[in-house]
């Protein structure tokens, strides 16, 4: 299946030049409390992700028929019906994580991401793009989590996905320690910074003059 | 001399514009100007030159450093053989301080020189000599057990991140050590937490660690330590925050040379003894039945008000500014002190806390002014 430009655009843009969490700098505040481990942030980055594609598919099937007037509280509506949805099949199929979320997972809802792509994509585009277009933006949004997750994690107490990878006898005898400030919020957005710094660095496009 | 002179002029071709090793040439203007005085002048308009440049005020502060950095190294190894119940010489209590001591101060200024050298190289800018004087902060403000690679990994964190992502040298809103110093207390808690420090002596005595003056403070009211120990510096605690009588030196030679602001150094000490003694008549438990007089030996207190208030770069430029900047310091160091028992040192965060409210204070300052003058054009206009 062969993509037009706009479509591929819509779908690739988000995971990289236009990123909804290093570019734009929407969703810091889940991106700071999920990403203390890696599966938390994996859920998380997944369940953005389906909701922002069924929402904007919903909303741009909905957009020629929604009175101007009333349209955010009708994406309210539609994004609140489908973090319910979530919330309920997490607390389901994976109680575990869902606990460890909290109500994060209610929050997605305020996420400044799923109205930001509502108000400036579904509503100018076809149900399809909007798919793509979502699709692209969780994912965007799911990358920045895993890579801030991954070294939180790491570094902070030694795991991945809950795995054992640096707590051994052989290498904390050597000096190692895990790093405590990992674990607090404030090192998540230091993170944020450097990935933001890097991909400046490598992306004359994003440097502001 | 001259041969050097003549060597140096030799090999500058090489690192000029279209030379060899161009890409160099921050890294031989830095040892350059280190070896021989610049002799470029202003070109073009008049300027006023002060003969105090950064490295000269560099260095004064260095030297101001030295007593605190004689004296931890004597304390270390005073508190070492404390520790094992040995009686030793002054020369092997200094010795086994010294060891402890420089490979840190190495360690700190390897890692950081070699940063600021190769962020200027990457900018095309001259190698500032503000670390100079941090490098040598960041040993001083740690216990002397800190392992060397946390001493490096604190170093590059606090340059590259509270330094030159801000634009390097005087551009940094907060204190480049004490960010170093805060980054290994959140991360390594264990090592830092101001509870307990090591001597160093875990390989006789194992897991042998002492309280601090704080901690005793902060379990009984009380330091432990006779006062008198607290104003020599024969208490456990970080390198150079120990002696009160090194660092009023070190604060004599700062205020002679007007390297530092006599104004947020006092006030420092005002806020601190003022919100101590409040807590004191106030009948506070704790920490806060510590006598004020008390408050301000022990701890990082003296060391702080004196090196790390006074950074011209993280404090206001407005001169009333800076008794409101210090005042704000020494109360919340106590305040943190007294009501938070999870941080028995508030200085640290006292001073960063404040760092960032020094822009805010020059600001109100500087409005206020402004409209006072304006109210003053209204009047005589009447």
């Amino acid at each position: 299946m062969s993509l037009s430009k706009k479509n591929k655009e819509a779908f690739l843009n988000p995971l990289t030049i236009n990123n909804p969490v290093t570019v734009q700098v929407l969703g810091i505040c889940s991106a700071l409390a999920v990403t203390a481990q890696l599966e938390p942030a994996l859920v998380m980055g997944l369940a953005v992700t389906v909701i922002v594609a069924v929402a904007n598919v919903v909303i741009s099937l909905l957009r020629n028929t929604v009175p101007n007037r009333i349209r955010i509280i009708v994406q309210l509506v539609v994004v609140a019906t489908l973090v319910t949805l979530v919330s309920e099949v997490l607390k389901a199929f994976a109680y575990d994580v869902s606990v460890q979320l909290s109500v994060y997972v209610g929050l997605i809802i305020t996420n400044c991401i799923l109205m930001g792509r509502l108000e400036a994509f579904a509503m100018q585009n076809g149900p399809f793009e909007s798919l793509l277009d979502g699709i692209g933006s969780g994912l965007g949004y799911a990358k920045i989590l895993v890579i801030v997750a991954f070294f939180r994690e790491l570094l902070g107490s030694g795991k991945l996905l809950g795995f054992n990878i640096l707590n051994y006898d052989c290498i904390q005898n050597a000096g190692y320690q895990n790093n405590g400030l990992m674990l607090l919020a404030p090192m998540a957005l230091i993170i944020c910074g450097c990935i933001i710094w890097w991909e400046r660095a490598h992306n004359k496009d994003l440097q502001e003059k | 001399m001259k041969a050097l002179r003549k060597y140096v002029d030799s090999v500058k071709p090489n690192f000029q514009e279209g030379g060899k090793f161009s890409w160099l040439r921050s890294t031989f203007g830095a040892f350059e100007t280190f070896l021989f005085t610049p002799n470029e002048v202003n070109k073009g308009g008049v300027h006023v030159r002060d003969a105090v440049d950064l490295k000269r005020t560099i260095i004064v502060v260095v030297l101001a450093l030295i007593p605190a950095l004689l004296m931890g190294m004597y304390n270390t190894g005073y508190q070492h053989f404390r520790a094992l119940g040995q009686a030793a010489e002054f020369g092997d209590m200094f010795l086994y301080g010294f060891l402890q001591v420089l490979p840190m101060l190495i360690v700190s200024y390897v890692v950081g020189l070699g940063i600021e050298f190769a962020v200027a190289q990457m900018r095309g800018h001259e190698v500032n000599e503000g670390f100079l004087a941090t490098g040598m902060l960041i040993p001083l403000i740690m216990p002397a057990d800190v392992p060397l690679w946390m001493v490096g990994l604190a170093t590059a964190f606090a340059v590259i991140l509270a330094k030159e992502v801000f634009g390097g040298t005087g551009m940094n809103i907060w204190n480049p050590a004490l960010i170093a110093r805060a980054f290994l207390f959140f991360a390594y808690p264990s090592k830092m937490s101001g509870d307990s420090v090591w001597y160093g002596a875990e390989k006789a005595v194992d897991g042998f660690s002492g309280a601090t003056a704080l901690s005793n403070a902060n379990a009984t009211g009380a330091t432990g330590f006779d006062f008198m120990d607290c104003v020599y510096g024969l208490i456990p605690g970080s390198i150079g925050e120990t002696s009160v009588i090194a660092i009023a030196i070190g604060a004599v030679l700062m205020l002679c040379t007007g390297v530092a602001s006599a104004k947020t150094m006092i006030s420092v000490f005002v806020g601190g003894a003022l919100t101590a003694y409040l807590f004191n008549i106030g009948g506070a438990t704790g920490m806060g039945s510590l006598c004020w007089c008390e408050h301000l030996v022990i701890g990082g207190f003296c060391f702080g008000a004196v090196f790390m208030a006074t950074d011209p770069v993280t404090s206001p430029r407005t001169e009333c500014g800076k008794y409101i900047y210090g005042f704000l310091i020494g109360a919340m160091a106590i305040i943190i002190r007294v009501l938070n028992p999870g941080y028995p040192e508030g200085m640290m965060l006292a001073i960063l806390l404040m760092n960032t409210f020094a822009p805010l204070i020059d600001s109100i300052i500087v409005g206020r002014n402004i409209s006072r003058r304006k109210n003053r054009v209204k009047q005589q206009a009447k």
